[in-house]
């Protein structure tokens, strides 16, 4: 036998081939890298705006804002400070936001099922609704209603006219506005009993269904409760709600609820648009959910209406839960687009007006962007605790 | 078993029972046949009329605007504004031939037999952009130099759009490889810059970008508004494409990394040849839709004074000379959308079903 044995080497590779050695040197490099960057542009800003003569710190929100804002929702004119008009732009994009969310999502579920609809008329009208709508650029479609339609709407003289109650002309859409009287605090608590009331009648229908089978109807009764015990308590206070009627003072309406036409724009342009979205994201998650459940469903005897709300959605809300908060961050952040109309948002007040007139473009960027990020963070929070709620649970 | 083994024998077509089962099949369907039937065929007779047979296409001036339908004149007289912006006349050939490149690298990639297509689409993501940025601002070769702000109309659009989608791509591959990375440092920057694009309106980014990065340089060292816009859109844009393309890495099995560390591949042969090539073909969808989303996006630019094709017609229509014109304009850059989005949006559905290797039946 050849005895010969192989020289015994140290195999001790190059420290440049260790994979652990090279990821620190490439880490380090990006440290370094980041913070180098970091460093110039705080450096250059410095600079640029010392030699512009642009002040730092936000001592400005204190000052006199001097101009005016067509619509707030907290008590606000030009005598506030800007860090008032901060808030007055957060409230409307908040209002539209919020106004936008509620309006898509019932569209977009009506559209979403209505593609899946056995009647072709329906299903092919919601399909051409999503493919026009969703491939039209938002921004054209806000243009499209305030310029082309809003605007051309008849002057408050002329106004349209629904019973007498809702009037819609080119300054806006007015309704009727409730006003509390004494004695709505009783309405308020029969309110408040009630969804309480809803509440304890769904857990006990559930008990006692785990407990003897029997179904309660829980959803008529519950609506029954919602609805009369608050009719019951108002009628007992003497009707304590007062409408006050918009009517036309001079040349334009006074009284109620004013909706001004660049919030009516972008609130029918940031929920129409959003819709066609989220009918697709609806109609995939009915989709998603196999057939064999609905069949399995109707099997063991279950009617149409149980087999959708018991059987199908739940399984299809997993599907539809992640993406839909795409949406609804989306829409707060289009929400933004308001500025190209008039509307007094966020953008439009604080990093429009307000940063042309104090020049603080670092601190008023700043302040916006972090209010975005907010938003998109505290919205996905919510979502992700909801979504972790429905998803499956395996095993 | 493929769906066609259990699919039913095809029925001949029958015009009364399709009626019957599609239309008319419950109480409820008939009614909502009826009243929506009514609702479509009674506002199809205006419509029509509206932008057809009551419309206006010749003429010189607004007062040739007589029939009650639409006045497509106004589109036709300043059609060349809207395409081209300032760019000036006698210099357009040159964005002409940009449009025939485009139409020819991509009406072929609709055909199905059209040789070299592959071909093509290699020059659409090389020779194009070099070829554009010969010809458009010019300055090279003998060419007159045509500055940044005479551009605008459907050019600018397209420009802001394909410069915008060209170079999302690769940083957001980039962004994704360093999301998924085992680099804590690295990974962590990444997530930040990524989240943090993503969480921030398209406007305050272009608003930063027009407001701010001039403050960020150097001094004496400044870009013009254009290209910031670009800046902006790139950085922003690229954030989601990391997103969609870390959805397609995810969705990698870990054998396929393991299979080719075992080859003795280094991380980037790893990533280029092996793990790459499948990730992105599962995520075309994702990525086209990402283009669409950009490409309708580019329109926010005429909030910083850019003129795309939306500021040029929306400039046009506030323009005394030409009254209630706006539905027109609107309508014109609808379309103009429409077309691009929905041929993107058809072009995937068609590659989605062509790549698709059938591993899910």
């Amino acid at each position: 036998m050849n005895e010969q044995t192989l020289p015994l080497k140290p195999s001790r590779s190059k420290p440049w081939n260790d994979p652990r050695v090279r990821a620190l040197f490439f880490q380090l490099i990006a440290i370094a890298a980041v913070f180098w960057g970091g460093w110039a542009l705080i450096d250059n800003t410095l600079a640029n705006m010392e030699s512009r003569g642009i002040s730092t710190g936000f001592g400005f929100l204190d000052q006199s804002a001097g101009f005016g804002i067509i619509m707030s929702l907290i008590p606000y004119d030009a005598t506030y400070s800007y860090g008032r008009t901060f808030w007055v732009g957060l409230l409307n994009t908040l209002l539209v936001s919020g106004m936008g969310i509620v309006a898509a999502t019932i569209l977009g579920f009506l559209i979403g099922v209505a593609r899946l609809s056995s009647n072709w008329l329906i299903a092919k009208l919601a399909l051409a609704y999503v493919e026009i709508l969703r491939n039209i650029p938002l921004l054209l479609q806000i243009f499209f209603w305030y310029f082309a339609v809003l605007r051309n709407l008849p002057s408050p003289r002329q106004s349209v006219d629904i019973g007498g109650l809702f009037f819609l002309n080119n300054r806006g859409f007015y309704m009727p506005e409730p006003l509390a009287q004494p004695g709505f605090g009783v309405v308020t608590a029969a309110i408040v009993v009630a969804i309480v009331a809803v509440v304890i009648i769904k857990r006990w229908a559930k008990k006692r269904q785990l407990a003897t089978g029997q179904v309660f109807p829980t959803v008529k009764v519950g609506l029954a409760v919602l609805i009369g015990v608050p009719v019951l308590a108002y009628l007992a206070a003497g009707g304590p709600l007062q409408w006050e009627i918009p009517e036309l003072k001079g040349f334009n309406f006074g009284g109620g609820i004013t909706l001004i036409p660049e919030l009516a724009a972008l609130w029918v342009a940031l929920s129409l648009y959003t819709a066609s979205f989220i009918a697709e994201i609806v109609r995939s998650g009915i989709m998603a959910v196999s057939k064999g459940q609905t069949e399995a469903a109707q099997a063991l005897g279950l009617r149409s209406g149980l087999t959708l709300r018991l059987v199908v959605i739940p399984q299809a809300m997993r599907v539809i839960i992640p993406p839909l908060t795409s949406q609804y961050l989306n829409l707060v952040k289009n929400s933004s687009l308001a500025t190209a109309i008039g509307y007094p948002d966020l953008v439009a007040v604080f990093m429009g007006t307000t940063l042309n007139q104090t020049g603080q473009a670092v601190e008023v960027v700043a302040m916006t962007m972090g209010v975005y990020l907010t938003i998109s963070l505290l919205i996905s929070l919510f979502m992700n605790i909801y979504n972790r709620a429905v998803a499956l649970k395996e095993r | 078993m493929s769906e066609a083994a259990i699919a039913p024998p095809k029925r001949p077509f029958a015009p009364v029972q399709w009626v019957r089962q599609n239309l008319f099949n419950t109480w409820y369907n008939t009614v909502l046949t009826l009243v929506v039937g009514y609702l479509v065929v009674t506002s199809a007779g205006p419509l029509l009329n509206w932008v057809l047979f009551g419309a206006t296409f010749t003429g010189e001036s607004p007062s040739d605007c007589v029939g009650d339908g639409a006045c497509w004149l106004f589109i036709n007289q300043r059609l060349n504004f809207f395409i081209y912006g300032f760019y000036p006349d006698e210099l357009q050939w040159r964005v002409d031939i940009m449009f025939a490149l485009l139409a020819m690298v991509f009406i072929p990639q609709f055909i199905e037999r059209f040789p070299a297509r592959r071909w093509l689409g290699l020059f659409g993501l090389i020779g194009l952009p070099i070829a554009g940025y010969i010809l458009i601002p010019g300055g090279l070769f003998g060419l007159e130099a045509v500055p940044t702000n005479k551009w605008g109309g459907l050019m600018l659009t397209l420009i802001l759009a394909y410069v915008g989608i060209l170079a999302s791509l690769p940083i957001g591959i980039l962004l994704a490889l360093g999301r998924r990375s085992e680099m804590p440092i690295i990974r962590g920057l990444c997530v930040v810059f990524i989240e943090v694009w993503r969480a921030v309106p398209l406007i305050t980014v272009l608003f930063m970008a027009s407001v701010m990065l001039p403050l960020f340089l150097p001094e004496g060292m400044n870009f013009e508004k254009l290209l910031r816009a670009l800046i902006g859109i790139t950085l922003w844009q690229s954030a989601y494409m990391a997103e969609v393309v870390r959805g397609g890495l995810q969705a990698i099995p870990r054998g396929q990394y393991e299979a080719a560390s075992a080859l003795g591949l280094g991380y980037w042969k790893k990533m280029g040849l092996i793990v790459l090539p499948q990730a992105l073909k599962l995520v075309i969808p994702g990525i086209v839709n990402t283009f669409i989303a950009l490409f309708k996006d580019t329109t926010l630019v005429l909030i910083i004074g850019l003129f795309d094709v939306l500021g040029t017609v929306q400039s046009t229509i506030t323009d005394p000379a030409w009254q209630n014109v706006a539905i027109e304009g609107y309508v014109f850059v609808a379309f103009c959308f429409w077309i691009f989005c929905f041929g993107m949006s058809r072009y995937s559905q068609n590659l989605e079903r062509k790549l698709d290797t059938g591993h899910r039946t």
